[in-house]
């Protein structure tokens, strides 16, 4: 271990001091553990690496729906309530950005849904749904939406290859550079 | 000192009511005699020795914007506006400054003592920093605005907290987030960062990593002393003349990715195209004049002091010009003070109203030669017809006329 330490201050020495300035400047802060990070961080990327493990179907999501109190503000088939609704009305659209700005139908990723039900809901009890029910909720929600059958089952593994709507028809993010108009050409 | 206490407010009270009695029967003071005296504020008003409020004769007030109520059924703040029409000055009162909320949220009651900030991911060094870790760090503070993507002008509205009001500008103090990533070691892998808030929605937003060296402050005071609540108490990012949205309260965590994380807010900027949604982070340049605005009233023919505030998510403002005649003719508007990059600007224009009927309005340009449009000149660039259908894409930074009538009131020129 003492050895490990030592070449690379070593190595360092030789090489200059560039290598040296990618260590910490000031020295402030603590290490937080692995499992601090991993209870911290719930952030679901679209490739759903930080998925938990846990699985769900559409039928047992529409239970969770009704007993989680979904349903109250969201409207007893995803439409009707005081909340952003969940289904579409023109489902049948071959425009899907004609559809509406509906979260598990629009989002490009199944990530995405997955990551809001976990980190925003239900109001006021947040992060009481366990992962299996998130799961479930999240095929109950695709379910509604044409997205995936009835029937199958998601989970850590297959969430994040769900085959979305919109698939890649979205704008391309824009490359931001400092100090450099927000659209190029555009005079205003 | 308590003894006497009683005895001075004892001869106060005797000698106001000997002064009232005095003046019974005289309209005006003998020659040489002092004025009278004000009335005073009474006792110590609870807790303002320790805390200063303002006078009750002051009486601006923030509003919810865009019809919908703050608090609303459930509790749940959403988007409040400031009183633009009554800013003097370029800072606004933090007890003014507007604010938003993700979807909807409740404010949250963060302990300063228990409040981390964790930056992790494509780094190094994770690191967990608490409220006093981050106040050794070297600090910057600078002015900065902030405005909402919804801050748009409509026929509807009727004054320029109606129109503009989800814009405020603040001084900020806090340190800068490069600092903060050099000290956890940034992979070259990582392209952009993902900020989260501790409301309870959770609010997280995907920025790109380029910004997250320019210029973003993770602020923990705001006009000289710590965030408020509203505005994000203990901990807020800035990303100056980025939208709203990005100005991430109540900042808890930092998570270094490789690819856009296409999080709740991130799938909100999603748009078909390309163009709408690279205006949909950068603010362009925009001003407008606050006084005279909607809902005031000029007394008379005479002098005025058209004053305004100018701001641009691509650097400091340039330039602002004033019209008088409905944007025939242009004039040159003075600065007060030296406009700071992605801040409101004061600015102000000297006028002579004669009491006829016209138009007033602004326009900027900024220090990388963008120029703030009429709304004709942006549909022209989209290739729209310009009517009442017409939709500014992206955040709308159109020039702001307002009427001024022949009896002196003035109106939204839009109307």
């Amino acid at each position: 271990m003492g050895s490990r330490r030592v070449l690379p201050i070593a190595f360092a020495l030789l090489m200059g001091v560039p290598a040296l300035a990618q260590g910490p400047t000031y020295g402030i802060g603590r290490t937080p553990t692995e499992e601090e990070i991993r209870a911290r961080d719930i952030s679901i990327g679209p490739t759903g690496v930080e998925l938990p493990p846990g699985k769900g179907s559409a039928k047992e999501g529409a239970l969770a729906y009704r007993t989680k109190g979904c349903a109250g503000c969201h409207g007893a088939t995803g439409i009707g309530g005081t909340a952003p609704i969940l289904k579409s009305r023109t489902p049948t659209n071959p425009d899907v950005w004609a559809r509406g700005r509906i979260l598990p139908l629009r989002a490009p990723f199944a990530t995405t849904v997955w990551d809001y039900i976990n980190r925003g809901m239900p109001l006021n009890r947040e992060g009481t749904l366990t992962p299996d029910e998130v799961y479930a909720l999240t095929a109950y929600l695709l379910f509604i939406n044409d997205v995936i059958p009835e029937d199958q089952v998601l989970d850590q593994q297959n969430l994040a290859a769900v085959k979305m709507p919109l698939g890649d028809k979205y704008a391309s993010l824009p490359d931001w550079k400092p100090r450099t108009q927000r659209l190029k050409g555009y005079p205003y | 000192m308590g003894a006497k206490r009683p005895a001075r407010r004892e001869f106060l009270r005797t000698g106001a009511t000997l002064a009232g009695g005095l003046t019974l029967g005289a309209a005006a003071p003998a020659l040489g005699q002092a004025p009278s005296q004000s009335p005073m504020i009474k006792g110590e008003r609870e807790g303002e020795i320790a805390y200063g409020a303002r006078s009750k004769y002051v009486t601006s007030a923030r509003i919810p914007h865009g019809g919908r109520p703050s608090p609303d059924a459930f509790g749940l703040t959403f988007h409040v506006a400031s009183p633009l029409q009554d800013s003097v000055g370029v800072i606004t009162p933090s007890s003014l400054h507007y604010f938003a909320t993700t979807r909807g949220a409740f404010l949250p009651d963060i302990d300063p003592k228990q409040h981390t900030l964790m930056i992790h991911g494509l780094v190094d060094r994770p690191l967990t920093f608490t409220m006093d870790d981050l106040k050794r760090f070297p600090s910057v503070t600078r002015l900065h605005f902030i405005e909402c993507a919804g801050n748009r002008a409509s026929r509807r509205a009727k004054t320029v907290q109606e129109t503009h009001g989800m814009t405020s500008n603040a001084e900020w103090t806090g340190v800068l987030l490069s600092t903060l990533l050099k000290e956890c070691g940034l992979k070259g892998s990582a392209t952009w960062f993902v900020a989260e808030g501790a409301e309870e929605v959770k609010g997280a937003s995907s920025m790109p990593i380029a910004k997250a060296m320019d210029d973003c402050i993770v602020a923990y005071a705001m006009n000289g002393e710590a965030v408020r609540p509203q505005n994000g108490f203990p901990l807020r990012l800035m990303v100056p003349g980025f939208e709203g949205i990005f100005h991430t309260k109540w900042l808890q965590r930092i998570k270094l990715v490789d690819q856009y994380y296409m999080n709740y807010n991130d799938f909100g900027h999603l748009n078909q195209d390309h163009k709408t949604t690279a205006l949909a982070y950068q603010i362009g340049p925009k001003s407008v004049i606050t006084s005279p605005s909607g809902e005031q009233r000029l007394p008379g023919k005479g002098f005025y002091e058209i004053s305004g505030l100018a701001w641009s998510g691509g650097g400091a403002i340039k330039q602002v010009e004033v019209s008088t005649d409905g944007g025939k003719k242009w004039n040159k508007a003075v600065f007060q003070g030296t406009p700071q990059r992605m801040a409101h600007c004061l600015f102000t224009c000297p006028w002579n109203w004669d009491g006829n009927e016209t138009e007033i309005m602004s326009r900027c340009v900024d220090e990388i030669g963008q120029a703030q449009p009429t709304r004709e000149q942006i549909a022209k660039y989209w290739n729209k017809p310009y009517d009442e259908t017409f939709s500014v894409p992206g955040l709308d930074n159109s020039i702001q006329p307002w009427k001024i009538a022949r009896d002196g009131s003035v109106t939204n020129g839009l109307a």
